[in-house]
């Protein structure tokens, strides 16, 4: 296929998306990324069952977090896709990077450098 | 085990702004269980806190630790050497454990990071219902396991009352007839001469009524 994605991207591979934790996520926006997109297999056709579904509702809770702490809820997303659907694996990437551009950095980066200045 | 829900996080902020060192402490046993307040918990919440007051411009050093129980002397000592360092405690344990901490730390602010709500089960996973209220004296042995005093809205103890309608209960039609329950299982069990039997007026001394309780155990003491 040989697609092209974004290259700010960066990939953390998991076993099945139900082994996130909000805390990975927190952690990915303390470390200073600037959004989070989770991608999973098609919703009821996980093999270990519901290991997708526990992940959109680890996405749900860490947007709550994000948005109440100021970070911005928006930053974080589930995407569902199958194993042979690598176009649009490419096409979520763009779609996140656009929104996250859109968006702006990391509220955090800004903050750090203040607090060092 | 005891429930406990999460407090909102607006709320934890507001109560503990004010500090620049925290320690936040979890608890391994019911809130664990109830997904409320355990290590996962305190790391998410600690996360979560970390970036609150990076992204206000404040520098707070947050602290996690989880710690075996908060109700008992042996465990809440583990932090004896190193409470000093902090300006408050966070507690995600229920409410015993918060007091707990508070009594035995006098000089360190100490916060609930959780609502205790009820002594309860977990039905499914994410859902959790009362079954106990303490009430100091068990009568389940009458009414089939089914206790009426934390099941009952009017907390009967010879029911049901006017306000069951097909089995539930007036005040929520989600919600079973508590005395509903007991007739179906003794109906089962085959006792239910023992509903025939009027339950006298409960002594309501043992239970919250008779102010706080206390179990002193000669036998065991040392």
């Amino acid at each position: 296929m040989r697609l092209n994605y974004p290259g700010t991207i960066r990939v953390v591979r998991v076993p099945c998306t139900g082994k996130v934790d909000v805390l990975h996520i927190l952690r990915a926006f303390e470390k200073g990324a600037d959004g989070v997109y989770i991608v999973g297999c098609l919703e009821g056709d996980c093999r270990f069952e519901n290991g997708n579904l526990r992940a959109r509702k680890r996405v749900e809770q860490a947007g709550e977090i994000l948005k109440a702490i100021g970070i911005g809820g928006d930053r974080v997303k589930m995407y569902n896709l199958s194993s042979g659907e690598g176009t649009k694996f490419a096409e979520f990437a763009v779609e996140m990077t656009e929104k996250i551009k859109e968006l702006g950095p990391n509220p955090l980066k800004k903050a750090k450098e203040k607090m060092a200045a | 085990m005891i429930v406990a829900d999460k407090k909102p996080i607006e709320e934890i902020i507001d109560m503990v702004k004010d500090f620049k060192k925290l320690l936040i402490v979890g608890c391994n046993e019911c809130v664990t269980v109830c997904e409320a307040g355990g290590k996962k918990e305190v790391g998410i919440l600690a996360s979560a806190l970390r970036m609150y007051f990076m992204n206000e411009g404040k520098k707070v050093d947050i602290d996690e630790i989880t710690l075996e129980r908060q109700c008992d002397h042996e465990y809440l000592e583990e932090l004896r050497n190193n409470i000093d360092q902090y300006d408050a405690v966070l507690s995600l344990a229920c409410g015993v454990g918060v007091q707990f901490m508070a009594e035995k730390y006098f000089g360190t602010p100490v916060f609930p990071g959780v609502n205790t709500c009820f002594m309860g089960v977990t039905e499914e996973r994410g859902v959790w219902s009362e079954r106990c209220q303490g009430c100091g004296q068990c009568m389940l042995g009458k009414t089939a396991g089914i206790c009426p005093i934390s099941r009952c809205a009017k907390r009967l103890l010879n029911g049901p009352c006017g306000g069951s309608t097909k089995g539930k209960c007036e005040i929520n039609k989600d919600l079973d007839c508590a005395w509903q329950l007991i007739i179906d299982r003794l109906k089962e069990l085959g006792r239910l001469d023992d509903y025939e039997e009027i339950i006298p007026i409960k002594d309501w001394s043992t239970e919250r009524a008779g102010g706080p309780r206390k179990v002193v155990r000669e036998d065991v003491r040392l």
